[in-house]
């Protein structure tokens, strides 16, 4: 079993998802966060004031799969989130000791 | 314990002042019934009669001052007309909503969100406090006249009105004819209170974010006694100082339509050196401190121009003409105001921002507020102009050079603004749209215009001076009463809260209460 964690542009959450579910993906979690990596902020203008705005909006997408899905899923991933541009984002993949589903108790690759 | 002694005592210092105000006022009214008998007695001239039992003549020509709004004839007991009532009930209302909620909305969008309530109890505090205070003295103070002896003047009644309409007294739905010929004067009164509440509120955009609560409640009460009540009357009162439309013996013949001076001037010098005595925000310049919601300043912004068509147009104190000449070159100042500022950033700065354009509305408002009535539509289309400059300016560069923190803008914009706009007035005044700037044709009858010698300076193109000088006037009394009772303020109480709280922000330390549940 991995984890895959992807940071992603907000805009291309929907085509990921659909890719995933056309690979046989079911289930996933999303979550709004904020970072910055070689992608720069903007500067925001009130009046007199100008702040830096460092950290942009991204979409984090964490799912848990068996080691055979694995490649296919990140695949799907890179295709559909990719630009070309600098702030495209990034994908980890960690290994994920056990998983049990809390309804049936249900545990390993059988609970993802 | 102690808190609750102290709760039971101010309970009961309100109750005595309550039943003290009370017992002042009946006194006063039972004075009044019993002057009025003999005057009535007094008088040798036929009584007027009611509209309704007077002759068809006698009709026609109260009906045609009314429709002229020029004196009333005397032989038709005075009362209001219904369209010039109606019209300066529905701009009361309009003034009144420029401060609750528009400006609430303007200011409250421009904090943060942690202390969007301490905008709103600041606009609803003065709203509720003024009002007390205009009922109970400060009507009087500005629009009263018994300080200045019949047939002369005096040093106090140029600059306060005086005692007789204390509490309202003889304030009723017939017109004062000092002020309109044919508007009730408790109408007129109302009207000119939104003034009054709108004017302190404007003030506490440079203070935002970190003036404590009872402060500013303390430092209203004194600043409308101390600067507002005088100033209102020196430049609208029928005795003050510098009423050049008005009083024939006005010493400064200087105009002011709908407030220069005396509300945008007063409130944005005010500011400036209240947010001095004040000093910055903590962490001001070092943590970034964005608008929270440019939605509702948008939303304030807009009824706040909407608003403005009562606070300028409304100044005529009539339905006509020279309303509907302000009521246009608001619309067209406002409107190129709300062109230039953003047009600039965007040349600048490289975007035209929503608060551009907001900032250049309310600039636009502002500089064109003393000159509204007595401008034509191109002085109008300049006025924008210079609106979208000169605070814009003030406000992004100006502001950046001296490093004080004019939190909101109030000084850049509403006193660099109004100052602009007195004196643009007295440049651009153009008599033809206002007759009150002509010189009637009577010889035996000079108006009040011609006797102070401002009609001779729009003649000779010198009304700027005097304008000059009533500018000076207000940023002098403006400077000084806010240095003495913002002084004894931070003296006596504090101006601010601790540190602690600043950082936690105003609406829970001062109000309990949050504006946003998260």
């Amino acid at each position: 079993m991995k984890k895959i964690e992807a940071i992603i542009k907000p805009f291309k959450l929907e085509e990921v998802k659909d890719a995933l579910s056309e690979i046989g993906i079911e289930g996933m979690t999303v979550t709004e966060v904020k970072g910055f990596g070689r992608q720069k902020g903007h500067t925001e203008i009130y009046r007199g004031s100008e702040y830096t705005v460092d950290f942009l909006p991204k979409i984090k997408i964490e799912l848990v799969v068996a080691d055979g899905v694995l490649e296919g899923a990140v695949g799907a991933i890179v295709k559909t989130a990719k630009t070309g541009k600098i702030g495209d984002g990034k994908v980890f993949v960690l290994p994920v000791e056990n998983a049990i589903r809390i309804r049936t108790d249900e545990t390993g690759d059988k609970a993802v | 314990m102690k808190n609750k002694t102290t709760s039971v005592l101010r309970l009961l210092a309100a109750v005595a002042s309550l039943a003290i105000l009370g017992a002042v006022t009946s006194t006063l009214h039972a004075e009044d019934a019993q002057a009025a008998v003999p005057a009535a007695a007094a008088s040798p001239s036929p009584s007027p009669v009611p509209f309704a039992k007077a002759s068809v003549a006698d009709q026609i020509a109260f009906l045609s001052a009314a429709h002229e709004n020029s004196a009333p004839p005397t032989t038709i007991v005075p009362e209001s007309d219904p369209g010039h009532n109606a019209w300066m009930m529905v701009s009361a209302a309009f003034v009144l909503m420029m401060t609750l909620p528009g400006l609430a909305l303007f200011y409250g969008g421009l904090v943060r969100s942690k202390n969007i309530l301490s905008i709103i109890a600041m606009c609803f505090g003065i709203t509720a406090l003024v009002s007390v205070l205009w009922w109970a003295v400060g009507y009087s103070l500005v629009f009263g006249a018994n300080f200045t002896p019949t047939g002369g003047t005096s040093l106090l009644g140029y600059i306060f009105g005086g005692t007789e309409n204390f509490f309202f007294k003889g304030v009723d739905s017939n017109p004062n004819t000092s002020y309109a010929y044919w508007v009730s004067q408790n109408v007129f009164s109302i009207f000119q209170l939104t003034f009054a509440i709108i004017t302190p509120a404007l003030i506490f955009g440079s203070t935002a974010e970190r003036l404590k609560f009872p402060a500013l409640m303390a430092f209203v009460f004194f600043w409308m006694f101390g600067v507002y009540f005088p100033l209102a009357h020196m430049v609208w009162g029928s005795t003050g100082l510098m009423n050049g439309v008005w009083n024939a013996a006005a010493k400064i013949p200087a105009i002011d339509f709908a407030g220069g001076t005396v509300v945008h001037m007063s409130s944005g010098w005010t500011a400036l050196i209240l947010c001095l005595l004040l000093g910055k925000r903590v962490g001001h310049g070092k943590e970034p401190m964005p608008p929270h919601s440019l939605v509702l300043t948008f939303i304030g912004t807009a009824l706040l121009w909407v608003g403005w068509y009562g606070f300028n147009a409304g100044s005529a104190v009539a339905a006509d003409s020279i309303a509907a000449n302000a009521f246009t070159t608001t619309t067209l100042a406002t409107a190129v105001g709300a062109f230039t500022w953003p047009l600039i950033e965007w040349i600048l700065k490289g975007k035209p921002t929503i608060l551009g354009f907001c900032s250049g509305a309310v600039a636009g408002l502002v500089v064109i507020t003393p000159a509204c009535g007595f401008v034509n539509t191109t002085g109008a289309v300049i006025i924008g102009v210079v609106a979208g400059v000169v605070p814009y300016i003030f406000c992004t560069v100006v502001k950046g050079i001296f490093k004080y923190d004019d939190a909101l803008d109030t000084f850049g914009v509403h006193g660099v603004g109004g100052t602009c706009g007195a004196l643009i007035t007295g440049i651009l005044v153009d008599p033809s749209v206002n007759g009150n700037l002509q010189a009637v044709a009577a010889p035996g009858a000079p108006n009040a215009a011609m006797q102070n010698g401002l009609i001779t300076a729009i003649t000779n193109h010198s009304l700027v001076i005097a304008q000059a000088k009533a500018a000076g006037v207000t940023i002098a009394l403006a400077v000084v009463g806010t240095l003495i009772i913002g002084g004894i303020i931070k003296l006596v109480i504090g101006l601010r809260p601790t540190p602690e709280a600043e950082h936690q922000g105003l609406d829970i330390t001062d109000h309990g209460e949050e504006g946003y549940a998260h």
